[in-house]
């Protein structure tokens, strides 16, 4: 394994510049990663042609003393992401063949910063999934394993390509996207650090779309200043999606080192669920510890609607994904299967181009927004989601800057798990902990909390007001300070 | 409120998704147990509380109703299934 790829973002931007090596080698190490990494399958498409005349544009700006921000620093992108002329599949079959002729508009930001690409990253088939199984491409395989066992585990998801190719050194960082947890449970599942900005910090230009009041991008990253570093480039005011902020981004670099000093941190009772380890309610009660250490102030806060999130986003977003999802009809872009009249074709190009995961939340958002449905559920629903809102903004206006919460109710578990149960919603409970900040709006960071007794990652997350990712930043560079910096597997692929 | 086989095939039918009829008592098993576990959403009183339109209140944004962008057919039709002078082509739709 090459030095080069060991580097955090943050040194190979700052060995880059200083260079003392040039981002084709760093390129060509990733790339030698990536190809030696496919028994993990966390990328969909290598882009290593167009990463190397990336990377010889940067090594051309760098030296002439120019370049962005990232220059040279090669990332993975999720395959939700649309790139200009490189196929972008969603990892859904309905989409085969798919070139977009435009760009994102966060990858556009991460290019114009000089950023270079790897490749397209897999995820659950349009980032409907919590392990990363239901894409068409097949499942990601966590670099993670249990010590003495070789039994497979997912590294999480949707963005479970992203995760697995952070934490198995294959790109210096990854975009992710979040609707209900899709970065902060991976991110959690990987030891590795992911936040989902506040929804309007990033452009969901060019993303696409699976619910769009609650999709939101954000980096997957190996250390909290790297993750500053990734969202940095990412956010910011974009005219082609009304509902992103314009509002200026801070330097989430800087605030990352302010401390904790003087900040009140909530811990919500509600999160101690059922069924919940002995180890995570340990580490959480650790975490809460190292930053009252650090001079915060901990104090218990009630966040009563926070079971409701769950059944109330299962209402919210699959009602959204039916209506995204019409769009893919056969005759735009991506699959047809004949038909006899043209009913018949959109009805068996949906069939054969959608997955069963898919295929189940377009029926169930098709159901609760029918005639005679919408007010018992869709209504509802979204009636609770103010609730659930509410509940933050009275936690916030009574003081406090930010809550602590584990990320997720467990660590990894086998890949092939999900296939057995018989019932969706018991993987749905793994979205318990992070789907209520996407309900709310509010920007959530998750950030490796230390280990189970097996050796596996557990991920803490923070949750903070709309628009303050600083302290999230701040409180996250405290807990990555206390637990040191995760030590990630050694090549067993 | 379960569903019933019918509902199921109706469902599809609005969704634009073929079903096989063997698997529409799967699907009902599996549509009926995410409709269970909504249901507690029922033991939440939400008398006078407003549904939520905006995650973040923000304003929208107007701009002036002009033609901003365009003018480049091949690249919006190059990724159709089907397509011929620029036009998207469909089965008959009209006898």
């Amino acid at each position: 394994m090459s030095e080069l790829t060991q580097l955090t973002l943050a040194e190979a931007r700052d060995g880059l510049k200083a260079r003392k090596f040039s981002s084709a080698e760093i390129t060509r190490a990733y790339i030698a990663a990536i190809e030696a990494a496919r028994p993990l399958n966390a990328f969909i498409l290598e882009t290593p042609e167009k990463a190397l005349e990336m990377a010889a544009a940067s090594d051309a700006r760098l030296a002439k003393g120019d370049g962005g921000p990232l220059e040279g620093v090669p990332l993975g992108i999720k395959d939700l992401y649309c790139t200009r002329d490189v196929q972008t599949t969603a990892a859904s079959r309905i989409l085969t063949g798919f070139v977009p002729p435009y760009e994102s508009t966060v990858t556009s930001h991460l290019w114009r910063d000089g950023a270079v690409m790897l490749g397209k990253l897999n995820l659950d088939e349009f980032a409907m999934g919590s392990a990363n199984e239901t894409s068409a491409f097949g499942p990601v395989i966590s670099p993670w394993r249990v010590a003495g066992s070789d039994v497979k585990l997912v590294p999480g998801g949707s963005s479970g390509g992203s995760a697995a190719a952070v934490a198995a050194h294959l790109c210096a960082a990854a975009t992710a996207t979040d609707t209900g947890g899709s970065i902060r449970q991976p991110a959690a599942f990987t030891g590795t650090v992911g936040i989902k900005p506040t929804y309007g910090r990033c452009s969901r230009w060019g993303i696409v779309a699976f619910a769009s009041s609650l999709d939101q991008a954000g980096p997957i990253a190996r250390t909290i200043e790297d993750a500053a570093l990734m969202l940095q480039s990412m956010a910011g005011h974009d005219p082609m999606d009304t509902t992103c902020a314009d509002l200026p981004v801070p330097d989430y670099r800087a605030a990352a080192g302010r401390g904790v000093k003087g900040l009140k941190i909530g811990i919500p009772e509600e999160y101690r669920v059922d069924g919940m380890s002995g180890e995570i309610l340990a580490l959480w009660n650790r975490t809460a510890d190292y930053l009252k250490d650090a001079g915060a102030e901990v104090v218990p806060v009630s966040l009563p609607h926070t079971r409701y999130a769950l059944p109330a986003y299962y209402i919210v977003a699959p009602a959204e994904c039916s209506s995204n999802l019409a769009r893919y009809d056969g005759v735009r872009y991506g699959l047809r299967v004949p038909g006899k009249d043209i009913i018949d074709m959109y009805e068996k190009t949906r069939a054969a181009g959608f997955g069963r995961e898919v295929r189940r939340r377009i029926l169930i958002g098709t159901y609760v927004l029918s005639a005679g449905y919408y007010d018992a559920y869709y209504e509802r629903a979204r009636k609770v989601r103010t609730l659930i809102k509410r509940d933050f903004e009275d936690v916030y206006a009574s003081g406090v800057h930010a809550v602590l919460t584990p990320a997720t109710p467990t660590a990894a578990f086998p890949v092939g798990e999900s296939a057995r149960q018989t019932d969706p919603v018991e993987m749905y409970l793994n979205d318990v902990f992070t789907v209520t900040v996407n309900m709310a709006g509010l920007p959530g960071l998750s950030v490796p909390g230390g280990f189970d007794s097996r050796g596996l990652p557990l991920g803490m997350q923070l949750i903070g007001r709309p628009f303050d990712e600083e302290t999230l930043f701040a409180a996250g560079q405290v807990i990555e300070n206390a637990v040191g910096r995760v030590r990630y597997p050694e090549k067993w692929w | 409120m379960p569903v019933d086989t019918a509902t199921v095939k109706r469902i599809a039918r609005l969704a634009r998704l073929a079903v096989d009829d063997k698997d529409v008592p799967h699907l009902q098993n599996e549509l009926n147990s995410i409709l269970a576990f909504v249901e507690q959403l029922n033991e939440v009183n939400v008398d006078n509380v407003e549904p939520m339109t905006s995650v973040t209140p923000m304003e929208m944004k107007k701009r002036q109703d002009g033609v901003t962008d365009g003018g480049y057919a091949d690249l919006v039709t190059r990724n159709a299934p089907e397509s011929e002078d620029h036009f998207f082509v469909v089965p008959k739709v009209v006898e």
